[in-house]
């Protein structure tokens, strides 16, 4: 079965929202609602995914609904919300405190925030029963062992003492999951919940909520931006622009026969696990741009006094890359792909091995000796939002490197002119400071600034992960336009195995910092030899769906 | 969503600095009145030499401990000289004190600070050298310094800063080590900027909120500590009128003529009142993470 098929027509409405709009605090009818008047119901055991990009409004839904939204910034201006037969809109907080964990829970998505650091976990879902009912302290904890084995957490007498800082990002998850059950509210709402997991760890969460479900008969409204999460959880899906509700329809009816253009647009910005095709044109003749050989990196190496405990972030790390060709690193977090990155970069110091940009090697030269060859070699980070200097304007961001080449001022400007065309913005855009951009603009201009170096190598650490999916496919299709034009050779560091697809022409998996598989995408991705690659693509969620298609993967072989 | 709201956050020191008059006017009364008794004392401070009525070194023998008059506003101290003179121009010293011992102690902690946040085996030795400087109490150098270099401003102002540089050193040195792990500064390596420009251009800026708070609340430390050292005869020469060595030669007459210690207790009072006033209120506005929750 590929999708969830079930009717739920029959079952009971546990949440109805009508006509829900939400304002900003303090502006007048004429300006544009955060939400305009949406409209859905949720029925018990029923599971729906809100989907959209980042601003569409998903998240305010779900704050209005568990009547948590920012006092002061954000207020329903009209509409109801039905949970059975309460309208939660009309509850004072004290009766809508009591409504929460009892009748309705959420989950967050990043579950190291979203616990007390200071508290035994034990004791924070043990704080949940004491907000609600009166337990004798054995009932209390009989109760707390019972729901942390439901979501199968192993060892639960010691995960009850644990601190969170002691368990892995999954087991919080799973810890955040059980309090927000231990009472069988009626309504969970989960808001990107395994956005900041592993690909592995993902697919463990999505089943234990989806099982959980099964058992206790909870409705889900599951937030997420994933098209793959959505057609390995969703029984309904609803898309969201703009604050307006654009479709809803069964999770197969929608992705194999979308009606909205926006909902096609959305599912045709998905990159597809099937990879590249192969470039047909030889890379041009020359040594690699960049050559990497038996690179090590070692943390907490023994210091002078101390022998503390290493750990091994990078062992014995070789490849090469050719002149405007696009390697890829995959991996989980803790791989040691952001370390080789680094390395390379030299932003931190290999404990040995050998890396030479465009034919210098640099591994060993010391910080002073290196300037000169930094141009050679230019990254482009993850996050949008803090790679730019906020108190500079883009132009005197994009114009650093050159002016530390010794490239004049007047004809520095006049260059970033140029990339900022280059990379799709506006000339003036020089003269604007970075929070006045989007993080896709942003992510555009960070690309510029290396661009400006004109570098041989372009190492690209997670640059699409933080973006929107449809920012995305325009990200990447910019940095493949910049190198048919310019020749460079990119490093791609990524966990997104569709991404990696989308872009790299060979590929490198690394599980603990070792290279466990290397190869050409194509070969790497279709036929995984290593069982840790295998176990990351069947990981990799709605993996049987072609959604750019709106078919099953593989529906045009077998035509 | 929270992504839009980030760079916001991080913008408004910047923003708050630029915009700082203009907020003040909404803060309402307590900073507005603390603002206008500091121009007051600094105005009054700077144009002493042209409107006080008498020298504030002439003795007068005829003229001990007299009361307030026509001709003494606040009456004489014990050798006759004028005590309203005295304590204007007393003004001018500790205000002095204070602005320098600021600037300085800034200036030198924002330097060591920046080193000592970015370059790891620096960092080892500045921190060490700073802790020790912290055992050090001001009163006891400051006893020190002027017996070995004589009285003076410049011991005072010395004696001051010495003790306050590591405290500017450590808040200077966390905003470094946070911001130096920001991916734009790194950006910043990778396109081969010298270590003095990534210091100056893109770690600085970010120190300069913190800074000017902590600027205010060292000013007032030191015209405090002025008037503590002089009231102990380890402070400026006792010839030159400050609000300390006024309250320690009025000390003695203290219970017949009690204004002697009253007034430049009280212009002590008022002006390191509103230059905390003052150093909250900048807090507030730069950094509002800090700042109480209203109602």
């Amino acid at each position: 079965m590929l999708f969830k098929t079930k009717s739920f027509d029959d079952a009971p409405v546990v949440l109805s929202i009508e006509d829900l709009t939400v304002r900003l605090s303090g502006v007048n009818d004429t300006v544009r609602p955060v939400l305009d008047r949406i409209s859905f119901q949720i029925r018990a055991g029923e599971t729906v995914c809100l989907v959209g990009e980042s601003g569409s409004g998903k998240s305010v839904t779900s704050l209005a609904t568990m009547g948590l939204l920012p006092k002061g910034a954000l207020e329903v201006s009209n509409g109801r919300i039905m949970l059975g037969e309460t309208n939660l809109l009309s509850l004072s907080a004290g009766q809508m405190r009591d409504m929460r964990a009892r009748n309705l829970s959420m989950v967050f998505q990043e579950p190291m925030t979203a616990l007390n650091p200071v508290m035994r976990v034990g004791a924070q879902i043990e704080e949940v029963l004491d907000t609600h009912m009166r337990l004798s302290k054995k009932e209390k904890k009989a109760r707390v062992l019972d729901i942390m084995e439901q979501v199968h957490l192993p060892d639960v007498e010691r995960i009850y003492r644990s601190f969170p800082h002691q368990l892995s990002g999954g087991q919080r998850q799973r810890i955040m999951i059980a309090m927000a059950l231990i009472l069988e509210p009626k309504l969970l709402i989960a808001d990107e919940p395994t956005t900041a997991l592993d690909v592995t760890t993902q697919r463990q969460i999505l089943s234990l909520i989806a099982e959980l479900q099964e058992k206790h008969g909870t409705a889900v409204l599951f937030i997420t931006h994933d098209m793959g999460v959505v057609a390995e959880i969703a029984d309904t899906v609803q898309v969201m622009k703009h604050g307006e509700l654009v479709e809803r329809a069964p999770v197969e009816t929608l992705l194999r026969n979308p009606q909205e253009d926006y909902t096609k647009s959305l599912l045709r910005a998905v990159p597809s696990l099937t990879p590249r095709p192969e470039r047909v044109s030889k890379p041009p003749k020359g040594g690699p741009a960049l050559s990497v050989e038996d690179l090590n990196k070692t943390y907490g190496s023994s210091g002078w006094f101390v022998n503390r405990s290493t750990t091994l972030a990078a062992r014995d790390v070789s490849f090469d890359i050719p002149a405007g060709r696009t390697l890829g690193i995959v991996g989980e977090s803790g791989s040691g792909k952001s370390t080789v990155a680094r390395c390379i970069m030299r932003l931190i110091d290999p404990t040995e091995g050998s890396v030479r940009v465009a034919g210098t090697e640099i591994a060993r030269l010391s910080r002073a000796d290196l300037r000169p060859h930094r141009k050679h070699i230019q990254i482009v980070f993850q996050d949008p939002f803090r790679s730019l200097n906020p108190r500079w304007t883009v132009g005197r961001s994009l114009v650093e490197g050159p002016l530390n080449l010794g490239q004049d001022k007047a004809s520095a400007m006049a260059r970033a002119r140029e990339l900022m065309a280059l990379v799709g913005l506006p000339e003036d855009a020089v003269d604007r400071y970075p929070h006045q951009f989007s993080g896709g603009q942003r992510q555009r201009i960070a690309i510029a600034r290396a661009i400006a170096m004109e570098p041989d190598v372009l190492v690209a650490d997670e640059a699409v992960s933080a973006l929107d999916v449809s920012v995305q496919a325009q990200v990447l299709d910019l940095l493949d336009e910049l190198q048919q034009k310019l020749g460079i050779a990119i490093l791609f560091i990524t966990h997104d195995l569709r991404v990696a697809a989308q872009i790299c022409d060979e590929v490198i998996v690394m599980q603990k910092g070792r290279v466990v598989e290397h190869g050409k995408a194509g070969a790497v991705l279709a036929d995984p030899q290593h069982p840790y690659t295998r176990s990351l693509i069947e990981a990799a969620p709605g993996r049987a769906w072609d959604f750019a298609n709106f078919r099953e993967l593989g529906a045009l072989a077998a035509q | 969503m929270s992504d839009a709201m980030t760079p916001a956050s991080r913008l408004q020191p910047v923003l708050g600095l630029l915009s700082l008059p203009g907020q003040m006017r909404r803060l309402g009364g307590g900073p507005m009145i603390a603002a206008l008794v500091l121009v007051l004392i600094v105005i009054a401070a700077i144009f002493a030499p042209l409107y006080i009525p008498h020298d504030p070194l002439t003795i007068n023998a005829t003229q001990r401990l007299k009361g307030p008059s026509e001709m003494f506003p606040l009456g004489t101290d014990a050798f006759g000289r004028d005590l309203f003179s005295r304590v204007v121009m007393g003004a001018r010293v500790s205000l002095f004190i204070g602005v320098g011992a600021a600037v300085v102690s800034v200036a030198l902690g924002l330097a060591i600070g920046l080193v000592s946040g970015f370059f790891r085996l620096a960092d080892a030795i500045i921190m060490r050298f700073m802790d020790a400087l912290m055992a050090i109490p001001s009163i006891l150098l400051a006893i020190a310094l002027v017996a070995l270099n004589g009285p003076s401003l410049w011991s005072v102002i010395a004696a001051i800063t010495l003790p306050e540089i590591p405290r500017v050193v450590r808040l200077v040195r966390s905003v470094v080590l946070s911001v130096r792990e920001e991916p734009y500064v790194e950006a910043a390596i990778s396109l081969g900027s010298s270590m003095p420009k990534i210091l100056w251009q893109h770690l600085m800026p970010n120190t300069l909120a913190p800074l000017t708070v902590q600027g205010t609340y060292i000013c007032a430390s030191a015209i405090l500590t002025e008037a503590i050292l002089s009231f102990l005869g380890a402070g400026v020469s006792t010839e030159i009128p400050t609000w300390g060595n006024i309250m320690a030669e009025g000390r003695v007459y203290f219970q017949i003529k009690p204004s002697l210690i009253f007034w430049p207790g009280l212009m002590l009072s008022l002006c390191i009142l509103s230059i905390n006033l003052l150093g909250d209120t900048a807090r507030d506005l730069l950094d509002p993470r800090l700042r109480k929750r209203e109602g």
